[in-house]
Parts: structure tokens; sequence; C-alpha cells
């Protein structure tokens, strides 16, 4: 919907109410407008998450730790995957704390047009809040487990270092990428529920092609430029480096990872907006 | 600048409903992805439910508008709170605005009563700051502050409307747009409520109000928008509008066809009226019926499939007075079972009946296993002609809805 909003005179608003036409942009202007909208909904998508739960957000915890385990036990130890020359479980648990980030933020803002169906089709606010805040529920979570990790590092005696400082950054681009993902699929679920359904295939498979039980030593170095076109594979290692003080950042998938995540992004953004105006007529 | 708030230039709006329905029970994955391969189309259809709607209104202005279900007003809010965007035409808006279509917009039941007037106020359009400067007046408006810490689902339903509401009322934009949010509570929290709808009326806000309760409009609305079929039939004073409104609904035919009824999303898929008419007490089709005559209300439903435990329920209702009787089938252990694509008619005979002379109409309900799954609001008319009856001949004007003969010593 084209929207003009001049401020004319100190507080008079204007507002164009007209179809919208073509390819449209995120309005930032008005995003930042409902900054209080986003913050409030990534706080009840936190609540609402560990209400009713005996354990709350010890699961956080919990999850991350069971996962490294079993992974530890049966790719580890069972199946003998490689891991580099880090212990296996901090070798999980490092790759597991980015992926739980994505997987789980890609599959809430997929899901969150659906779940909110009740709000598009009763009041207005931009749209684009529900995707975005659903996943930025996920970031205290990484910062619970995050914690863990660093605990788990003294336990291990594996040093700090400088590498850490570059975790924001990472953390950034690991949203943006599920959000880009995220931004897709919750746009067409409000057609086809369908692509909610296959959402847990696709991140089942998306597991197994990225480098989170074995190391990507085991992909032939000719192969690497292709195994990277998965965004994931440079934000995995991208992610081990810093965590546990890898002495050469992963440049090439790194590399990759960045040009791709911001066009999931942006395509996203787009095909959000575009189908965005018929959102409330058909959900 | 001039004073005008909302300005519409001919907003149209139309949804494209799919009207293949031979076979819809029968419509398989295989048959869609057959039809797809095929390049045949379902049959679609362009509904418009707004046609070239345009009017002006000012600011401070309170603005009721009234029409049938169906008649395009709750569109027409959707479509000026950018819920939904028109299909062609366009509204200029001067001023800040808010919308309340339902009371509860964003409650979550599992929060708590705290959480969730942070949550509802901030997706009604309210900023942090503002909700909690006015969380001490919200709090004891709605009258549940010993339960502030307490999940929203084990509230009553009386509670939460009442906290529901009671956010939606502290929402202040400069314009404000309402649909039929009146109607819940219980009497003496509605009157609270209407109560500070006035006070908001009267504070210089525009206010576009949705209602059935022709007696809320008179109440808050100088200016009345009557709508028809997605048009505006008459802008004009309350006074003019409302008997124009009302004058729509006499006269009515005595019987009526109720297949192609608007319905609202999601009733009468299935199970639906198709015909509902009048007849006298002596069998004679009519919806002009003496006082305290007999009649009868001939229904006819069909199904798509077959149906048991249906339960009919009937509301006689009033423009003033919007549920005078309630006649449901089981309170007296009475349900129908209909079989598929079968019509059933039930014939309802109402005795005793002593409404006073004037105009009525009845809303039609199927209820299955407790669900409403067919309602035709005002589905058909009638006329209470003035009394015949030697022992009963009002001869003041404000009688009340119900006739009553007490013995008198």
């Amino acid at each position: 919907m084209e929207i003009s909003e001049s401020s004319t005179n100190n507080k008079k608003f204007h507002l164009r109410i007209e179809p919208s036409k073509g390819w449209l942009s995120i309005n930032f202007k008005e995003l930042w407008r409902y900054r209080d909208l986003f913050r409030i909904m990534t706080e009840r998508d936190i609540r609402l998450r560990y209400k009713q739960t005996a354990l709350g957000v010890t699961w956080v915890i919990l999850q991350p730790l069971i996962t490294s385990a079993l992974f530890a036990i049966i790719f580890g130890r069972l199946a003998k995957l490689p891991s580099g020359d880090v212990a296996y479980e901090l070798f999980a648990f490092a790759g597991m704390l980015p992926w739980n980030i994505f997987s789980q933020s890609m599959q809430r803002a997929s899901q969150s047009l659906v779940k909110d169906a009740g709000l598009i089709n009763k009041v207005y606010f931009p749209r684009i809040i529900l995707p975005i805040s659903s996943s930025f529920s996920t970031v205290l979570d990484f910062f619970v487990s995050g914690a863990v990790f660093l605990l788990l590092l003294i336990l291990y005696k594996i040093p700090f270092t400088y590498n850490l400082l570059a975790i924001p950054l990472l953390l950034i681009m690991c949203l943006i990428t599920s959000v880009g993902v995220g931004l897709w699929i919750s746009a067409f679920s409000v057609f086809y529920r369908d692509f909610i359904y296959a959402l847990p295939f696709v991140i089942q498979l998306w597991m197994y092609a990225s480098p989170l039980a074995y190391s990507i030593d085991l992909i032939p170095p000719e192969w690497l430029w292709l195994y990277s076109l998965n965004p994931i594979t440079g934000i995995l290692e991208s992610f081990r480096w810093a965590l546990l003080g890898g002495e050469e950042f992963p440049w090439l998938s790194a590399g990759m990872a960045l040009p791709i995540s911001f066009l999931l992004f942006f395509t996203g953004s787009y095909i959000f907006k575009r189908l965005e105006r018929r959102f409330a007529d058909v959900i | 600048m001039s004073n005008i708030a909302i300005q519409a230039n001919k907003i149209s709006k139309a949804y494209v409903i799919s009207t293949d329905q031979a076979k819809p029970d029968k419509r398989t994955l295989q048959e869609d992805i057959i039809k797809a391969l095929k390049r045949q189309r379902t049959q679609k259809e362009r509904i418009w439910a707004l046609k070239d709607v345009s009017f002006e209104i000012n600011h401070g202005e309170v603005v009721g508008i009234i029409g049938r279900n169906g008649a395009g007003k709750t569109t027409l809010l959707k479509v000026l709170s950018r819920i939904t965007e028109p299909t062609s035409g366009y509204a200029d808006i001067y001023g800040r605005i808010g919308s309340l279509l339902e009371v509860g917009t964003g409650f979550h039941s599992e929060l708590t009563g705290r959480e969730n007037i942070f949550l509802s106020g901030a997706v009604l359009g309210m900023t942090r700051t503002e909700i909690r400067n006015k969380f001490d007046e919200i709090v004891d408006f709605s009258g549940v502050e010993k339960f502030l810490e307490t999940p929203v689902k084990r509230y009553s339903s009386g509670m939460q409307v009442r906290l529901a509401f009671s956010v939606a009322a502290h929402l202040d934009p400069e314009i404000l747009l309402i649909d039929e949010v009146l109607a819940v509570g219980d009497a003496e929290f509605q009157k609270k409520c209407l109560g500070k709808m006035d006070e908001v009326a009267h504070g210089g806000r525009t206010i576009l109000f949705v209602s059935h309760n022709m007696s809320h409009i008179q109440k808050l609305c100088q200016e009345t928008i009557i709508f028809d079929s997605g048009k505006i039939l008459f802008q004009g004073s309350a006074q003019e509008a409302i008997p124009k409104y009302l004058s729509s609904f006499e006269n009515t035919d005595s019987s009526v066809s109720l297949m192609d009824t608007p319905r609202q999303k999601g009733f009468g898929t299935d199970c639906k009226f198709t015909f509902c008419a009048f007849k006298n007490s002596s069998n004679n089709q009519t919806n002009k019926l003496r006082f305290g005559e007999s009649f009868t209300l001939s229904l006819e439903i069909t199904t798509k499939k077959d149906t048991d435990n249906l339960d009919i329920m009937l509301r006689v209702e009033s423009p003033l007075y919007p549920n005078i009787i309630n006649a449901v089938s089981r309170n007296q252990n009475k349900y129908y079972a209909i079989q598929k694509n079968k019509n059933l008619e039930i014939n309802v005979t109402f005795q005793d009946l002593k409404l006073n002379p004037g105009d009525y109409h009845f809303s039609l309900f199927i209820v299955h296993k407790g669900t409403v799954i067919d309602k035709v609001e005002r589905a058909i008319g009638f006329t209470i002609l003035e009394a015949y009856d030697p022992e009963y001949m009002p001869f003041v004007d404000n009688l009340g809805i119900v006739a009553s003969m007490p013995t008198w010593d």
C-alpha cells in the first residue's frame, strides 16, 4: 500500500490510501515509528515460549547440551566423524549455537503470519514486524546458551580469544539469513499452508547440507565453492572460528555467505511487500 | 487548510470468490492438478463489497454507518484503516488514525492481564509510554486490578471483555474507526462503555461508528451514512437517516429466499437456510399481523452433507432492541436431522406472543453441537398492526415492547 506521509504543520499527518502498484521496499521510517510494537511483540514471543513450563529458560540450556551430547555419541564416537582439533562435544556445540538460532528463527518467522492471522485481519501495522520480531525472539536463547558455551570453554581449558568479538556481527548475519528465508516462506504460507508443513523437512535437509555434525574438512576442496553456496556453511564456520579461537578465518565460505544472505533478505523483503497487500483478504 | 478529516474518492473494493461449486466435497488434489494441467481455470467471480464510495468527513464529527449485513460497512472500515487495500479509488486521511474492529485485538490468553494491556495497546497503535501513562486508568476502568498478574485464560469471559474494552477505550488517535464494539459485556458494563464513548465522541475526536443499534447511533452520532450493497444510499443527519433506514425494513416481503443472502465468513457453508415465510393465523401468507395473533414462520433448510442434532434458534429483534426473544428449539428438546441435498421444512408457530404494535424482524440461526453454522441476521421482517383486541387498546405512545395485561383490582 502506498502511503505518503508528509508531516505538514507540526502534528498533522496526511495519509493517502490507494491501490499499490509494483515492487516496494520496506518502509524503514514507518518501521521505526512502530518500534514499540516490535519490541512488545518480541517480548510476547519470548514470554509465551516459557509460560507454563516447569523448567522455563533452563530448556534453552538443556536443548543444545543434550543435542551436542547425542551428536558426540552418535557422530563423534560411533561414526567417528572428524571434528578438527577440538573435542567433538565442543565442536558440535559451537555449531549448534548458530544453527539453533538459524533454524528456530526461520521456523518462527515462517509461521508468524498464519499464527497471528487474527491481527492481520483486524488491525493495521507493518506486517513485516511479525516475521522479524518472532525471529528476534530467539536472540535471548542465543545469549543463554552462549553463556553455557563459555563455561564449557573454561571447563575444557580452552583460552578465550579476541575472535569472540566478531560474534555480534556474525549473529546479525545469521538473523538476516533466517529472516530472509522466513520472509519468503511466511508470505507464501498465507496463500498455501503447504509451505509451513514442508518446513521441517527443509530444515532437516539443510542441516545435513551444512557442516554441523561433521567438519567441513570432509568436503573435497574442489567442491568447496559449491558447498559454500549454502550461506549457513560460512556462518557456521565463522562462528566456530570465533568461538573456538580458530587461526584462519574461513574466507571462502564466509565471503560467499555474505552476499547470498543479503540476497535472500532483499528478495524476501520485496516478495513480502509484493504479496502483503493481499494478506488480509486471503489469510 | 480545510477542516476535512477523511475524504474518500470513489473507493471500490472487489473480492474474488471461486464459484466452482459443482461438487464441492468431491474435489481432490488430483482433480485440481489435472485441472491445472488442462488449463481449466476454476470459475471466479468478482464481488464488489464497495463500489464508488465517496464522502467527506470533517474533524470533530461523529458519523454513524448503518446498513444491512454485507452492505460494505466493515469493508469500508478495513480499507480506511489500511487492513486491506482498495481495488480502485483513493482516500485522504488527515490526522492519526486508529481502528477498533473487535474487542480484544492482540489479546493472548496465556499472558497476564498486565502483559495483555501492553500487548493490545501496542497492537492498537499506542506507544509504551502512552500505555504506561494510562495504565492505572485502564485498570481502574476495567475493574480487574486484583487479577493483573493472572493469565487472561483464567478470567471469566466478562472480565476478559472488560479489560479488552478498557484498553481500547483509552486509545486516542485523532480519527477513530469503530465496528460494533459496544455489543459486548453485561448490561452494566455496556452502559459504562456507552458513557465512555459519549465522552470520547464529545471530546472533539472524529469517529466513524458502525452499528446495528439505532439507539446507540441516535445517542452518539450527528451524521449518518446508510450503506446498501456496497454503495452509499444516503448521507445526512441521524434524525433523517434512521427513519429512512428503518423504513427499508418495512413492507418487506412476507417470504424471502435466503439461498444467496450474503453470510459472514464461515456461516452457511454446508447447512443453511434457503427460504422463510410468514403465515398468519388464517394460514394466509402475510407478515402484517394483528396484535396478539398467532403466526407461523416457515423455514427451509438445505445441506451438503447429512447432519443431525441440528438446533434452530430464532431471534426477534427490533431496530431499537437487538434481542427481544430468543426461541431455541434445544430448550424444548427439539432437534432436527437433515439428509444431504434434501430440503427440510420447519414450521414454527408462535402463540401468545404479545408484541406491541411496531416493526420487528427475525434473525435465524442453525446451531450444530453448540456451534452456530448458519446465521442470517434480520432475515425477514414483520409488522404488528395496531391492536384489535377489545381487551387491550393501547393509547399511550411509549408502551415498551411486550404488552402486558395484568389484573387490576
